[in-house]
C-alpha cells in the first residue's frame, strides 16, 4: 500500500482500473470476443438452421418467385409471408435457407484455403529462416515472386477453363496463393529472434534445434500467426467471392457470392429486389466485419502499445 | 540519397522478371490441362448460330490451326511466350478478327484512370485520418468516429458498390447505373464527354475510396504511435512549435514513408477488387472486358487481360522498391 492508494479515485480512474484488470489478459479483448463472436454466430446459424429450417428450399422453384421478406411488399404487390421469411430469389429459392447453407460455405473455403496456406507459410517459413544458404534464397525468391501475382487473375484463367469446380477444390487453388505472407513474416521473425537474446541462450544452453523452434520461437509467434491465418482468410474469402461474383465459383452448390451474381444479371438492382442481393451482401459484409475485429484484437495482443489507446 | 546499390537492383529485376515469366507460364498452361477443347467450343458458337454443321471434323481442323494447338506443345509455348512480351496474344475469338491487344488497348486506360484516380483519394484521406486518430489534439469526434467508421473497411469493393449503386443510381437516380460514359455523347476530349465520364466514374471511384481508406488509416495509425515519443517529436514540442506544424512537418512525414511499402504489397488486391466493381459497373475496363470474355469463353482474352494485370502489379511493386529509398534516405537497400 502505498499513499497514492489512499486518495480517492475518480470515477473514470476507477472504471479504467476494473478495465486493466478485466482486459489484464490481452486476449480477452473485446475486439477479439466480438469478432469471434461474430463468425460463430454464422456458423451456429448455419448448424442449427439446418434442424430449425427446411434446408430443401433452396432448391430452384421450391418457393414462389421474387417473394420479399415479410413486413415489405414486391412490385407485383404482393406481401411477404411467414413460409420465406427473408423473402425469395428469381428461382424460387428460399433466402433464409440460402443463406443457412451459402453462408458456412464461404466461411469454409476462407478457412481451409488458410489453414493449408498457413501450414505451407510455417513450413516454408522456419526452413528458410533456420537453414539459410540455397533454401533460404529458393524460397524468398518463390514467395516473392508469388507474392506479386494477384490469385483472383490466375483461378479466373483456371476455373473459366475447367468449368465447374467443387468448394474443396477451390479451397486448395486459393490456398495456392495464401503461403507467401506467412512464409515471409515467420522468415522475418525467425531471423530477427535468432539474434536475441532468449534464443541465444537456449542455444548456449544447449538445447536441441526442435526445441528452440516449438518452446523458445513458437510461443512468441503466436500472435503473428493468428493475425496472418485471419489475414489470409479475409484474402481466401475476397478471392472466393469475387470468383462466384463472376459466375465462376461453384454451380451447383449455394454460396453467397453466386448469389448475388444470379442477381446482378437478373437486374435485381433496377427491380428493387433488394432482399435478393442484399441479405448475401450483408451476411459476407458480418463476414468480413468479424474479420477485421479478430484482427485488430490480435493486434493489441502483439503489440501493447496499442491497448492504451483504445 | 542513397545510389541503388547494383546487387539490388539486379535482385529486384531478377524477381520481376521471374514473377512475369512465372505468370504467363502459368496463365498458358492452365487452359492445356482442361479437357475443354476451344476448338469445340468455337465449334458449337458456329453450331448454335446456324443449326447445323457439316464438315464438323475438317471445320475443328481448320480451327485448330486457326487457333496454333494443332502444334506440338513446346513450339505454341515459345510462340506464345514471344507473344506475350510483345502484347501479341492472338487473335480474340469472340470478337474474331479483332486482336486482344486492341481490346486491351482501348480498355486500359479506364482501368488505369479509375484505379489511379481512387488511389490518390484514398491515400491522401486514409493516411490524414489515421494520424488524427492519433495525434492528441484532435477533436473528440475524430478519434470516436473514425474508428466507428472504420468498420466497413474490411468489406470487398463490390459490396459496396452494390450497396452504393442501389442507393444512389436505382433509388435516389443521382448517378448513372452502368457504363463509363454516357451513350449520347461523342468520345473525345470536349468539356461534354470529359463530365459525363467524371459523372459516370463517381459511383465506382467512390465505391473503391469508402472501403480502402481504412487499411492506410489503420496503417497509418500505429506508424504514428511510434513516432509520437521519438526524440525529434518531444524537441519541437519543446521549441514550442505550433502543433499542427509538428503533426504535419514532423510526424506525419516520418510516419507516412512504411505506407508506401504497404501500397506494393496491396496492390494486386486492390486491383482484383476494382476488376470486380467495373465488372458490376459495367464500366469499359479491364473488368468488363474479363468478365465479357468469361461468358464467351474468349480464351486469348481472359488470357491477356490476366497476363496484363499481373504486369501491372509485378511492375509497380518493383517501382516502388526502386523509389522508396530515395523518399526515405533513412532506409538502406539491403543485400539480401
Amino acid at each position: 500500500m502505498t499513499s497514492q492508494d489512499n486518495m480517492p479515485m475518480t470515477r473514470a480512474e476507477k472504471r479504467q482500473a476494473k478495465r486493466i484488470k478485466r482486459f489484464d489478459n490481452p486476449w480477452m479483448n473485446p475486439k477479439l470476443i466480438w469478432g469471434a463472436a461474430l463468425l460463430l454466430g454464422i456458423i451456429a446459424m448455419g448448424v442449427i438452421g439446418r434442424f430449425v429450417w427446411d434446408p430443401d428450399l433452396v432448391f430452384t422453384g421450391s418457393s414462389m418467385l421474387r417473394l420479399p421478406p415479410v413486413g415489405f411488399e414486391n412490385l407485383r404487390g404482393q406481401a411477404g409471408t411467414m413460409a420465406n421469411p427473408l423473402g425469395t430469389d428469381g428461382g424460387g429459392r428460399d433466402l433464409l435457407a440460402l443463406i443457412i447453407i451459402g453462408a458456412p460455405n464461404t466461411l469454409f473455403v476462407g478457412l481451409l484455403a488458410s489453414l493449408i496456406g498457413m501450414s505451407i507459410g510455417i513450413f516454408l517459413g522456419f526452413s528458410a529462416g533456420f537453414l539459410g544458404g540455397r533454401t533460404d534464397d529458393v524460397i524468398r525468391v518463390s514467395a516473392d515472386v508469388m507474392i506479386t501475382i494477384p490469385p483472383l487473375l490466375i483461378l479466373v484463367v483456371f476455373q473459366s477453363a475447367f468449368g465447374d469446380v467443387s468448394l474443396t477444390m477451390m479451397a486448395l487453388l486459393i490456398a495456392g496463393f495464401v503461403w507467401q505472407s506467412p512464409t515471409r513474416l515467420i522468415r522475418a521473425q525467425v531471423l530477427s529472434m535468432k539474434q536475441s537474446g532468449y534464443v541465444q541462450m537456449a542455444q548456449l544452453s544447449g538445447a536441441s534445434t526442435s526445441h528452440i523452434m516449438f518452446r523458445e520461437m513458437m510461443p512468441n509467434l503466436v500472435p503473428y500467426l493468428f493475425g496472418s491465418f485471419i489475414a489470409s482468410v479475409t484474402t481466401s474469402i475476397v478471392t472466393a467471392v469475387g470468383l462466384e461474383v463472376l459466375g465462376l465459383g461453384p454451380q451447383r452448390i449455394p454460396t453467397l457470392g453466386r448469389t448475388i451474381y444470379e442477381a446482378i444479371n437478373a437486374g435485381a438492382l433496377i427491380q428493387n429486389l433488394w432482399w435478393w442481393w442484399g441479405i448475401p451482401t450483408l451476411l459476407l459484409a458480418i463476414i468480413f466485419i468479424g474479420l477485421l475485429l479478430i484482427n485488430l484484437g490480435l493486434d493489441e495482443v502483439s503489440n501493447p502499445r496499442l491497448r492504451k489507446l483504445s | 540519397m542513397g545510389r541503388i546499390p547494383r546487387a539490388y537492383l539486379i535482385n529486384r529485376l531478377t524477381t520481376l522478371i521471374l514473377t512475369i515469366l512465372i505468370a504467363a507460364t502459368i496463365i498458358w498452361i492452365i487452359p492445356r490441362l482442361s479437357p475443354v477443347d476451344p476448338a469445340e467450343i468455337a465449334l458449337g458458337r458456329m453450331a448454335a448460330g446456324a443449326g447445323s454443321v457439316a464438315n464438323s471434323e475438317e471445320i475443328l481442323a481448320q480451327l485448330r490451326a486457326n487457333m496454333g494447338i494443332d502444334e506440338p506443345l513446346i513450339v505454341q509455348y515459345f510462340r506464345y511466350m514471344s507473344g506475350a512480351l510483345v502484347f501479341d496474344f492472338g487473335l480474340s475469338t469472340a470478337a474474331f478478327p479483332t486482336p486482344v491487344s486492341t481490346l486491351i488497348l482501348n480498355a486500359l486506360p479506364w482501368t488505369l484512370g479509375l484505379m489511379i484516380l481512387s488511389l490518390i483519394i484514398t491515400f491522401v484521406i486514409g493516411n490524414l485520418l489515421g494520424a488524427l486518430m492519433v495525434w492528441d489534439r484532435s477533436p473528440k469526434l475524430v478519434r470516436v468516429a473514425i474508428p466507428a467508421a472504420m468498420v466497413f473497411t474490411s468489406i470487398p469493393p463490390i459490396l459496396s458498390g452494390l450497396l452504393l449503386m442501389w442507393i444512389f443510381a436505382a433509388k435516389l437516380q443521382w448517378f448513372p447505373l452502368t457504363g463509363a460514359y454516357s451513350i449520347f455523347v461523342e468520345p473525345g476530349w470536349t468539356w461534354e464527354f470529359v463530365q459525363s465520364v467524371l459523372y459516370h466514374g463517381f459511383l465506382p471511384a467512390l465505391s473503391i475510396v469508402v472501403v480502402t481508406f481504412g487499411f492506410w488509416a489503420l496503417g497509418m495509425r500505429g506508424l504514428m504511435i511510434g513516432v509520437q515519443g521519438e526524440d525529434y517529436v518531444k524537441l519541437a514540442e519543446a521549441k514550442g512549435l505550433r502543433p499542427r506544424y509538428i503533426l504535419y512537418r514532423y510526424m506525419i512525414r516520418n510516419a507516412i514513408l512504411p505506407q508506401i511499402t504497404a501500397f506494393a504489397l496491396k496492390i494486386g488486391l486492390l486491383i482484383a477488387g476494382q476488376v470486380l466493381v467495373e465488372r458490376i459497373f459495367a464500366y469499359n475496363g479491364m473488368g468488363k472486358l474479363l468478365y465479357d470474355a468469361i461468358l464467351n469463353q474468349d480464351f486469348p482474352v481472359i488470357q491477356g487481360v490476366s497476363f496484363v494485370i499481373i504486369l501491372i502489379t509485378a511492375l509497380s511493386v518493383f517501382l516502388v522498391d526502386l523509389v522508396y529509398p530515395f523518399i526515405d534516405p533513412r532506409i538502406r537497400h539491403e543485400v539480401a
